[in-house]
């Protein structure tokens, strides 16, 4: 198998185990939307990510630039309200951090920054606005510092990343709604858990989940085939996938 | 001519702010963009079509409510062929001025945007 195959299979992995995840959370996102949104989350969230998964599959094509932006495309028109243009809108954007050299360590971590400036400057949050910026920030920040001064391995990092969008999702309960449908209840929006923070950690942890996966495939694969192991990388790296 | 577009998260608000804001707008194509698929909502796709039906190719002004109307038009003007701006104004307000502005024979997308977003100062007693 190709490196690109290798890479649209991570991708076509990566997407499946979100859409499951997000069907099982379904009825527990729409609940958390319905204290203080639209309670249509769940639902929105599982017919976009539905159709993307059926879009990729029909795809003739293994960039991954290319897989993961029509995974965006299809988020922007299949989910709609504001996740569409949040995370389908800013995957597309980030997926051209993809273009040049497929899914590697470094690319994973521009991604994982070009699609954080893109939701903070489309939706206007910042931390402490109750909204998935809440969960994503300390997230992006966390792999790219564990990667780049901590020097960890990118699946360590991305471990440790998730932790940190747990914190984050955390945080969103006690505080007031700045942003978005639930700052329109003001006081009324405290004590409840953020939609939008929570999906976008069921998301990151099917990526780590996804990520251990293929890595731990590739180790056996790299073990058989003695190749170098500084392919290994780019393989995790496919976890900040979306 | 500028064309118009009023974006809402009920069709029938789009739909209604339209049939206001058309009969100040003369020739002007006034188009209306609201809800979604399964009802209140915005929907990129339909914004990006109905700034498709509103260009004659002089471009065209949109009008939003709330939220995700804003995000998602943002989205459909980047994905968009014409030249289309948002104006920063209450929706049916400023869809009537920029209605009125749209038959000046000198109206240009500037214009329209300005006079659109002049209803931002409006009062409604004394």
């Amino acid at each position: 198998m190709s490196e690109t195959e290798q890479q649209r299979e991570a991708v076509e992995q990566a997407l499946e185990n979100v859409t499951a995840r997000l069907d099982e959370e379904k009825t527990h996102l729409t609940d958390l939307d319905s204290a203080i949104g639209d309670a249509d989350h769940g639902a929105n969230m599982t017919r976009g990510f539905r159709k993307a998964n059926e879009k990729v599959q029909a795809m003739d094509e293994d960039d991954p630039a290319e897989l993961v932006k029509t995974i965006g495309v299809t988020l922007v028109s299949e989910v709609g309200g504001a996740s569409g243009p949040l995370y389908g809108g800013s995957i597309m954007s980030a997926s051209q951090e993809f273009a040049d050299d497929g899914i590697t360590a470094e690319t994973s971590i521009a991604f994982a920054e070009a699609y954080l400036d893109k939701v903070q400057d489309r939706g206007g949050a910042e931390v402490g606005s109750k909204t998935m910026v809440d969960a994503l920030t300390p997230a992006v920040h966390t792999y790219k510092k564990s990667i780049e001064t901590d020097d960890l391995e990118p699946l360590e990092a991305l471990a440790k990343a998730v932790d940190a969008a747990e914190r984050g999702v955390e945080f969103t309960t006690p505080i007031r709604a700045k942003k978005g449908r639930a700052s329109y209840l003001g006081w009324r929006s405290v004590g409840h858990q953020d939609p939008g923070a929570t999906s976008t950690l069921y998301i990151m942890e099917e990526l780590l989940a996804t990520a251990q996966e293929v890595l731990n495939g590739e180790v056996e694969a790299t073990a058989e085939a003695e190749e170098a192991p500084e392919e290994m990388p780019d393989e995790v790296a496919e976890g900040e996938e979306e | 001519m500028i064309g118009l577009v009023v974006v809402s998260h009920s069709a029938r608000a789009a739909e209604g702010i339209c049939e206001v804001a058309g009969e100040m707008a003369g020739d002007a194509r006034v188009e209306p963009a609201g809800g979604e698929e399964d009802g209140l909502g915005t929907d990129a796709g339909r914004i990006q079509d109905a700034i498709a039906t509103a260009d004659d190719g002089d471009g065209v002004v949109v009008l939003v409510d709330l939220g995700s109307a804003v995000m998602n038009t943002e989205l459909a003007i980047e994905m968009a062929d014409a030249d289309a701006r948002i104006a920063d104004a209450p929706v049916l307000e400023g869809a009537v001025n920029a209605g009125v502005e749209t038959t000046n024979e000198k109206a240009t997308l500037d214009s329209v945007v300005e006079r659109a977003e002049e209803a931002r100062e409006y009062r409604k007693l004394d």
